[in-house]
């Protein structure tokens, strides 16, 4: 059964076709990654799979974890909150969104254990520091501000905060985007190794092929709010069929 | 193990005003239990195109490609995208040309992991992923290393071991030892045909006479297609 199930989903902004009549199907423990150049309506499409943003038509169905079906449009917003709160994860590309700035970078990664109940002090702060290090932030900055960061770090501790509850989905927007390439080398391994241990699924939205490459499995290219073309990723990198795709492909500088 | 009927293949480049070319066509070709096919030809025959689309790294224009799959034949040209993704974890395994490397991972644990996604346990899987490394002549202090400052030759020995240790049933092999040495090469002879006395059905592509003769129990020739007006 499919994790998430979009159809006939579309989105307008005035003139502009955000969305055009997008059908997306995600598995459990699938990563899809969402490319295209910008405008294309990747994030616009991130935006209403999550149901952050409502389409003008089409439906988003949720399977939870008992294999009930919510159209998540239509959820009442206390239960949508809920489910961003924990079956599901959002990392934008500025981590500034999601963190609390004036909160220390253990308390924004407890913050979301307490959202799900959990109460015990010691426990909470034993976590946090687990899930720190395993984002590769050192044990003793858990009390430091978040603005004490650097781009990288910040980042990873959004990561954090968002897997710590073990959600099945995590929606990503541009998790590499702004930061210098060493850096992204290191949070794309990062990404992949944690997605895979925990066998998370993921729709992933960048305008970076490699990045496509190294963590999706499956690919959805956008044009104009219509995908294009979608399969498999080293299927549709290697062998794209539509010209748009084609163009996407050959454009890209080999380093 | 793996049989194709009526392949065929051909590529439209859209950025040169919809140019086609045809690569493959009527393609039948079958690799039983412990058989080794060739793929022979000249350059620009369509051995690569036909190896790629085998693993369903290109998309077949026309005709199928069964591949025997937990005991059940599936078509790698029609299957759902993570079905294919099952085959090629379970059943259908690929060693390019060329590794692919992922920064900052090392040498060890790029064929580690191989394993651990097949369910093994980190520490045998370690094991397991240094000793085929020795085995092909990459010595331990390269182990914890990232691949991406080796010569050619490593890397395509990270390559090998990392296509080999997982032991698919069906193994596809684009130039093995295209550059490796003598030492390395007769390694390499060495585990296909061990593979092969396992069960493993093989397809390669080599132009090494002295290997083809060594793991070959057939050709299967390719000629150009005839370029279309």
């Amino acid at each position: 059964m499919t994790l998430l199930r979009a159809r006939g989903l579309s989105l307008r902004f005035k003139a502009i076709r955000a969305l055009d009549d997008v059908a997306v199907d995600l598995w459990p423990g699938e990563v899809l990654a969402i490319v295209g150049e910008s405008g294309s309506g990747k994030t616009t499409l991130l935006n209403v799979l999550s149901g952050r943003m409502a389409p003008d038509a089409g439906t988003v169905w949720y399977t939870d974890p008992e294999g009930q079906e919510h159209d998540v449009h239509a959820m009442p917003a206390p239960a949508l909150r809920t489910l961003h709160r924990s079956d599901w994860g959002f990392v934008h590309q500025d981590p500034r969104q999601n963190l609390r700035m004036n909160v220390s970078a253990g308390g924004n990664v407890g913050e979301r254990l307490m959202a799900r109940g959990a109460r015990n002090y010691g426990d909470i702060r034993a976590e946090a520091i687990d899930w720190l290090t395993q984002v590769e932030i050192d044990a003793n900055r858990v009390d430091d501000l978040p603005r004490t960061f650097s781009g990288g770090m910040l980042q990873r501790l959004q990561i954090a905060r968002t897997l710590v509850t073990h959600p099945r989905l995590v929606f990503m927007d541009e998790p590499t985007g702004g930061l210098d390439v060493s850096v992204q080398a290191r949070l794309l391994d990062l990404i992949r190794t944690l997605v895979a241990r925990l066998g998370i699924a993921a729709v992933l939205v960048t305008h970076d092929i490699a990045v496509a490459r190294l963590l999706a499995h499956r690919i959805a290219v956008m044009q104009r709010g219509r995908v294009v073309e979608t399969g498999l990723t080293d299927q549709v990198l290697d062998d794209p069929q539509h010209a748009y795709t084609q163009l996407l492909v050959s454009s890209v500088l080999q380093a | 193990m793996l049989r194709t009927e009526g392949l065929a293949k051909t590529f439209t480049l859209h950025l040169r005003g919809g140019m086609q070319l045809p690569v493959l066509s009527g393609i039948d070709l079958a690799v039983s239990t412990g058989e080794c096919v060739v793929l022979s030809g000249p350059s620009g025959a369509g051995k690569s195109t036909l190896m790629r689309s085998l693993y369903g790294n290109y998309r077949a224009e026309a005709g199928h490609i069964w591949i025997r799959h937990h005991g059940e034949m599936i078509d790698i040209a029609a299957a759902e995208p993570r079905i294919v993704l099952a085959v090629r974890r379970e059943t259908l395994g690929y060693v390019s040309q060329f590794l692919r490397v992922v920064p900052r991972v090392s040498t060890l644990d790029i064929v580690a992991d191989e394993l651990i996604t097949r369910g093994v346990a980190q520490d045998e899987a370690r094991d397991r992923a240094g000793a085929l490394l020795l085995r092909l002549n990459i010595p331990r202090r390269l182990h914890s290393i990232p691949p991406a400052t080796f010569s050619g030759g490593e890397q395509q020995r990270v390559n090998l071991a990392r296509g080999f240790i997982a032991a698919h049933p069906i193994l596809l092999l684009d130039e093995p030892t295209a550059s490796l040495d003598a030492d390395n090469r007769a390694v390499v002879i060495a585990m296909v045909n061990e593979a092969k006395a396992r069960g493993t059905a093989i397809v390669a592509i080599c132009h090494d006479a002295e290997v083809r003769d060594a793991i070959a129990d057939r050709l299967f020739p390719l000629s150009p297609t005839q370029e279309a007006a």
